[in-house]
């Protein structure tokens, strides 16, 4: 009978097998569903442990008590003990191995973050001593005065 | 890697009010050119098929004419998506890792199931063409000849049989490819609305409604679209004949055909109502039921996109050309004029599905408003600018213009009748 | 005629086959992994915020971002810290310059200086990915380069996202984005990198006044996870079905 009929499904076959072909070439052994659903864990499962080995760059305040006794003693015992190192030192990466000096950020924003006064009632915000910036010693860095890690004494 | 940092979607989004900070129009230009552009490809072979599978004899040349067209437009249908990606050379990944959640996914399957139906019934149509071809051709020189040669060596796929049993096999499949295509084409279509209907974060978008309006607008569309270029093209050659006074008989090009047109334009009319129906219900049924977005939506749609919604795509794009096309008398140029509506109406209701639906914040407290760029500076403002979408409409006529140099598709005389 | 007919089958029994053997193909292949690769059921990670506490400082946001590798001055933020102000009068004002990466330290908020008289109240609300049980991005993506791992945490595989944007537009949270540099889509992860090492978040660590806390919602003895199963607590948008993980202490009904 009239067989070429099939020619163009013998052409569309071709092309289906040709992608069937691509993928064995091009999409990961390791994808496919890991999990219990195809909906959420349809991935490639090499991927979990690439995030995994992210750098990591804050250390934590435990890193710096190994050196920095003096100031870590001082802001232990200070208000601002529960505020970071790295909050306003940056984040330490591999310090020192890699970098010597942390930056020293002396900006008044830094402080106003916290202590710029908004007036809003019944806030945490509220219960921090606040200043407003234009009123108090303006463009002069708050660390002339106030000593950063204990925030009670005079600057050194 | 690329160090260059471009937030994509700061340079043509300006906030207003509460907006959260991640949000900005991601889905521009080219997301409104996707639809269009596939609405076209729906709506052309829904045309041609009118002819094979329903027998209406009056469509055969526009529906020879918009069976091609939909082949020139179907590769256009994927370059704004192109042009969208961030990472343009994963493309491939759809059709490689599908996650069939996704209605995007389905795009690599249904395309390419359509893409081979379109190319088998193009196929069945013009396979005696090319044999016939081949057979002038034999012993032709010239780069231009052996190319064609060479073409239609391969378009055969090796069936040489020209007989009248042949021929009337490849008439039947043709005509069972073209019944199979349609509910092909309403699906390819209806995805594009399943994609947005199905987002539940976005309250424009979210709606049973969107698939079955965006194939309606499609037909519309493909119709109107396949109408024009059907009687811009005839009325050239028609010029064209007059100016040189060919020894050819004024009789052979006569020009659009007048009855064509009315049939086309009944169908064009009854998707045109269907449409618009549908649109106006979920408008209702919104404003009724009132739901936690519709403050905002209701401050999108009848404020800031009031002039876009009721002025440009309700009334220039679907009332006006209704009536244009209703009233006795109707004239070729009225035609003209009110197809080109219809184009722009259909292109109107693409534009504030996409970039309405993201006009306003999921805050529901804020606005986003969509500045397209207009003269590109950079990559990124070019695909997903003005000029890229100009590259995206002017694409599928280059196409055609190519594909009809080996697949004659104005021409009353060949083709299986 | 019979043999059309045959064509006709064929063809349509064609177009099933390359329907149907993708999705055969990849659950065939991949079974055995999924057992191996399903280990960890003794961990959900969870998420407390706690309103009352937020001072809106941004110092989050900031450390944040240096450990994410974010660049700081694109407007875009894994996490963000918003201010909401409502007044006596009636209207509620809500804001997040540059998602608060730099701290609120002006009372203006959008350009409008409100008198402190006229506030009701105003407080601070941080955000971040709430790491859904049923996550909508997941499921709208077309490729499989967003998924769940087995302790909840939905992660995006930068090597294989394509960029569409689909997910971002299926959050209604407003969590995701492109990432500027990588261009693949991006979100916050719990610094999936550290709190499998058994460290905190960056932005947990940076909070000095103990708004934000890690959970295991599955430890029972977490005292975080204590918290969220015996107090008072809310989360986002429940109504989009998508069984958040971030649970919220003081949750305004203001809240966007």
């Amino acid at each position: 009978m009239k067989r070429h009929v099939l020619h163009p499904l013998w052409v569309a076959i071709g092309l289906v097998g040709l992608i069937f072909l691509a993928r064995q070439f091009l999409v990961p052994d390791d994808f496919g569903v890991h999990g219990e659903s195809f909906t959420y864990n349809y991935y490639r499962l090499s991927n979990v442990d690439e995030w995994k080995a992210f750098p990591v760059k804050y250390q934590g305040r435990d890193a710096c008590v190994e050196c920095h006794k003096d100031n870590v003693r001082s802001h232990r015992r200070s208000p601002h003990k529960r505020v970071e190192c790295e909050n306003c030192h940056g984040p330490s990466g591999n310090h020192p191995d890699d970098v010597e000096f942390l930056p020293l950020n002396r900006e008044r924003d830094l402080c106003l973050r916290c202590h710029a006064d908004l007036d809003y009632p019944n806030t945490a915000r509220a219960d921090l001593p606040a200043i407003v910036d234009r009123r108090h010693k303006r463009k002069r860095e708050c660390v002339e005065c106030h000593d950063p890690h204990d925030p009670r004494e005079e600057a050194s | 890697m690329n160090e260059e940092i471009i937030v994509h979607g700061v340079e043509w989004t300006a906030k207003e009010l509460f907006v959260y900070p991640n949000e900005f129009i991601y889905w521009s230009i080219q997301i409104v050119m996707y639809p269009y552009m596939t609405g076209l490809v729906a709506g052309a072979f829904v045309l041609s098929s009118l002819y094979h599978v329903f027998g209406q004899k009056d469509l055969k040349e526009i529906a020879q004419f918009s069976l091609v067209f939909s082949l020139a437009l179907l590769p256009v249908a994927a370059l704004p998506l192109l042009l969208h990606l961030q990472q343009p050379l994963r493309a491939m990944e759809p059709l490689l890792t599908p996650h069939f959640t996704s209605a995007i996914a389905a795009f690599g399957i249904v395309f390419t199931t359509y893409a081979l139906i379109v190319l088998s019934e193009i196929w069945f149509v013009y396979r005696v063409y090319f044999v016939h071809e081949l057979e002038v051709l034999k012993g032709a020189s010239g780069f231009w000849n052996l190319l064609r040669r060479g073409v239609y060596a391969v378009l055969t796929l090796g069936a040489r049989d020209t007989s009248d049993e042949a021929a009337r096999v490849d008439h039947k499949a043709a005509k069972i490819l073209a019944g199979v295509g349609i509910p092909v084409a309403c699906f390819l279509h209806g995805y594009a609305g399943f994609i947005f209907g199905s987002v539940k974060a976005n309250a424009l978008w979210m709606s049973p409604l969107m698939p079955v309006i965006f194939i309606m607008s499609a037909v519309v569309s493909g119709i109107a679209l396949c109408m024009l270029t059907y009687i811009v093209i005839m009325e050239w050659k028609a010029f064209r004949s007059r100016r040189r006074d060919s020894v050819a008989a004024a009789g052979e090009i006569k020009g659009a055909e007048i009855e064509i047109i009315g049939k086309a334009t009944r169908y064009l009319l009854g998707f045109l109502v269907a449409a618009i129906s549908l649109e106006l219900l979920d408008l209702i049924f919104r404003g009724y039921t009132a739901m936690k977005s519709w403050d905002i939506l209701r401050s999108v749609m009848y404020g800031k996109d009031f002039v876009n919604i009721f002025v440009l795509q309700y009334t220039l794009g679907n009332l006006v050309p209704f009536v244009l096309l209703l009233l006795p008398g109707r004239t070729i140029k009225r035609t003209v004029v009110a197809l080109l509506l219809v184009l722009f109406g259909v292109f109107m209701m693409r534009w504030n599905v996409v970039i309405g639906g993201q006009a306003f914040s999921l805050s529901f407290a804020g606005y986003m408003h969509y500045h397209i760029p207009i003269i590109p500076h950079s990559i990124e403002t070019f695909k997903e600018g003005l000029f890229g979408a100009l590259t995206v409409i002017a694409t599928p006529f280059v196409l055609f213009w190519l594909i009809n140099k080996f697949v004659p598709s104005l021409r009353s005389d060949v083709g299986e009748a | 005629m019979t043999c059309t007919r045959r064509a006709f089958m064929k063809d349509a029994l064609g177009c099933s086959l390359a329907t149907v053997l993708p999705a055969g193909a990849f659950t065939l292949l991949s079974r055995s992994e999924a057992r191996a690769a399903v280990a960890n059921a003794n961990v959900r990670w969870g998420f407390l915020v706690d309103t009352t506490k937020c001072v809106g400082c941004g110092m989050c946001v900031k450390a944040c971002k240096n450990e994410n590798e974010i660049p700081y001055d694109a407007p875009v933020t894994r996490t963000w810290v918003e201010r909401y102000i409502v007044t006596r009068d009636g209207r509620t004002l809500a804001d997040s310059p540059e998602g608060g990466r730099d701290g609120y330290t002006s009372r203006e908020i959008r350009d409008e200086d409100i008198d402190p008289d006229n506030i009701a109240k105003a407080f601070f609300v941080p955000k971040l990915c709430n790491q859904c049980d049923n996550p909508a991005c997941v499921q709208v993506c077309p490729v499989g380069a967003t998924y769940q791992t087995d302790d909840g945490v939905v992660l995006v595989d930068r090597e294989w996202c394509i960029g569409c944007g689909y997910c971002i537009m299926a959050c209604p949270y407003g969590v995701r984005f492109f990432h500027p540099v990588h261009k693949v889509a991006e979100k916050c992860n719990f610094c999936y990198h550290r709190i499998t090492k058994g460290l905190e978040p960056a932005c947990v660590q940076s909070c000095a006044f103990g708004a934000r806390r890690l959970a295991n919602l599955r430890d029972p003895e977490d005292p975080v996870t204590r918290i969220i199963t015996t107090e008072r607590v809310a989360v986002l948008k429940d109504e989009y079905g998508t069984k958040p993980n971030v649970f919220y202490l003081g949750l305004d009904a203001n809240v966007r």
